[in-house]
């Protein structure tokens, strides 16, 4: 029996679908049996939707207020708490996830695997390296646990139907005071979510200029598509840095991708390598995003953007 | 004395297209370019501006890795550093292993601040700062796009999914960058020669009581697949005919 601890990702009273894309990964390995772990400062309504995921036998639920916000250095010690008894503790490959795993890894003395995107066996990973140039499989020891991050954008969400029992756990555990939020800055938009959406329209520095951006999120509204940016569109100020797609942004999966003014750089195609169909629209015929699209349109975009509005 | 240390890995320039070896060994190094890790060099720069500012004193740039990493410690000197330690080793080594040795150095050097990229674009592993600061019992601030020093705290705006968040942490802690923090200056000739007479100590993990050997196995090193080349629409209405009728819109 391998028992997985999967921290849960939420915000705001929800549950991310981060959290049940881990337990996808923890159920393919063998004789997996899965926890749940909520951190929150009043999270009945997140160990609910946790407990309904399928595969999900028991949510351990921690309530302190200490976990509201959400930091690494607080969560961190009770997540390796919790993980006492527990061979793997797996964590999204997300923002939140990259920042508290290898911390708990640490705590643990144990090594981490970053950014999994198949399990091969119980200690068994492949994972990418080199922005995608290169795959590895590694074993982890058999002698400690596993820490891992799931790469999000290579699971599907395990479905719903479960009915995991809901455990209240009291720590008490010192906790750091060290950290402290000052401020969120976080886009409020209607649009769907980046890391989620079906259908993503990205737009690169062929865009030219801030103003010009709106081009790419009308397009993007009028198929109902989350917006993205290449990392050259960002660090100039055509995009906020939460569209970024790539190496050091987000890594997506959508069924569609539609590259608008990227030239492909090595960085932003490991970014969607798992996208289902990748458009690039592009007027330099030997742009590399070209070498990966499934159709290659050149031409001049702000000649193509409002003919694409007008047929779609 | 207030001190950043900073960490600088050796790896293979990010304008390298990257070749899996045919025999699945590892990836194809001869003659390769190799430089600064680009998140180091950030942090680099962050670490330089910092003490420009006044709010630090000495910069100290650490690599664990070969012999050869002393090349990219002098460039670290050439940009500013005051001085240098390599912590030799001939083997690929780990995050966890490197956070022990630089946790060592900072019981040592006892800085203010610890600044590291987020990530090496060789491993893609995203994990020393977040390790050093747990062993260290200290906080983290990773993914850095801003950093203001205001005595004992430090205030950090970090790129998170979500946007932007910021916290404040108390001195002394691990920061990690993200790449918008800063654009690193460039070597000037004149620095690179009097980065040579600046101190470079040499250690080992074995005189730092650290074991470096990996705890992860690597079984095999392939190329990504290969996406199927695609085909070329003459115009707006035949790629949008084309979607149609894969159902993509």
């Amino acid at each position: 029996m391998n028992r997985v601890l999967v921290v849960a990702e939420h915000a705001n009273g929800e549950l991310n679908p981060s959290t049940a894309k881990c337990v996808s990964c923890a159920a393919s390995l063998p004789e997996a049996e899965i926890s749940v772990a909520v951190l929150a400062a009043n999270g009945a309504g997140v160990a609910a939707a946790a407990a309904s995921i399928a595969g999900v036998s028991r949510v351990l639920l921690v309530d302190d207020a200490a976990n509201e916000p959400a930091l690494a250095a607080v969560l961190a010690p009770q997540v390796a708490r919790l993980a006492e008894g527990y061979s793997h503790v797996f964590g999204p490959s997300t923002t939140f996830g990259k920042d508290l795993m290898p911390r708990v890894a640490a705590l643990l003395d144990a090594p981490q695997v970053s950014d999994v995107m198949t399990v091969e066996s119980v200690r068994r990973f492949r994972r990418l390296v080199y922005a995608g140039n290169g795959i590895i499989t590694v074993e982890a020891p058999a002698d400690r646990q596993i820490v891992a991050t799931v790469r999000i954008a290579s699971y599907q969400p395990a479905p719903a139907g479960g009915h995991a029992t809901i455990v209240p756990v009291k720590l008490g555990i010192p906790l750091p005071t060290h950290t402290r939020l000052v401020s969120v800055n976080a886009a409020r938009s209607d649009r769907p979510d980046l890391q989620t959406a079906a259908r993503v329209v990205s737009g690169g520095r062929g865009l030219g200029s801030a103003e010009n951006f709106a081009l790419i999120q009308r397009l993007a509204d009028r198929i109902g598509a989350a917006v993205g940016a290449s990392r050259a569109a960002v660090d100039a100020g055509y995009a906020p840095n939460e569209l970024q797609v790539g190496q050091t942004g987000k890594i997506i999966a959508p069924e569609l991708y539609v590259a608008i003014g990227i030239s492909g750089a090595i960085q932003h195609l490991t970014g969607i390598k798992d996208a289902r169909t990748i458009v690039a629209i592009n007027k330099d015929a030997e742009a590399p995003i070209f070498e990966v699209a499934d159709y290659a349109l050149v031409g001049d975009l702000f000649t193509l953007i409002p003919e694409l509005e007008k047929l779609l | 004395m207030r001190r950043i240390l900073v960490g600088i890995k050796r790896v293979i320039d990010y304008n390298v297209r990257v070749r899996v070896r045919p025999d699945g060994t590892g990836v194809v190094t001869d003659g390769v370019k190799m430089s600064i890790n680009p998140f180091d060099e950030i942090a680099l720069e962050e670490a330089l501006r910092i003490k420009e500012h006044g709010a630090a004193d000495e910069i100290v740039v650490i690599s664990a890795g070969p012999d050869e990493a002393q090349q990219q410690l002098r460039t670290a000197l050439a940009m500013g550093a005051d001085r240098a330690i390599l912590v030799r080793t001939p083997i690929e080594v780990e995050p966890p292993a490197v956070a022990r040795a630089l946790l060592k150095l900072v019981e040592r050097e006892k800085p203010l601040l610890v600044i590291l990229g987020k990530q090496a674009i060789d491993d893609d592993c995203n994990q020393t700062g977040q390790m050093l600061a747990a062993l260290w019992d200290r906080p983290q601030a990773t993914f850095a796009s801003k950093i203001d020093i205001h005595g004992d705290t430090a205030r950090v705006t970090r790129e998170v999914d979500a946007g932007l968040e910021t916290i404040e942490v108390d001195l002394p802690a691990v920061l990690t960058t993200d790449l918008r923090l800063n654009e690193p200056r460039y070597v000037k000739l004149p620095d690179i020669m009097k980065a040579k007479k600046k101190p470079l100590d040499v250690t080992d993990f074995a005189a730092l009581g650290v074991d470096a050997a990996p705890r992860l196995k690597v079984l095999g090193f392939e190329p990504p697949p290969k996406r199927q080349k695609g085909v070329m629409v003459k115009d707006a209405a035949e790629l949008v005919a084309a979607l149609r009728q894969k159902g993509l819109v």
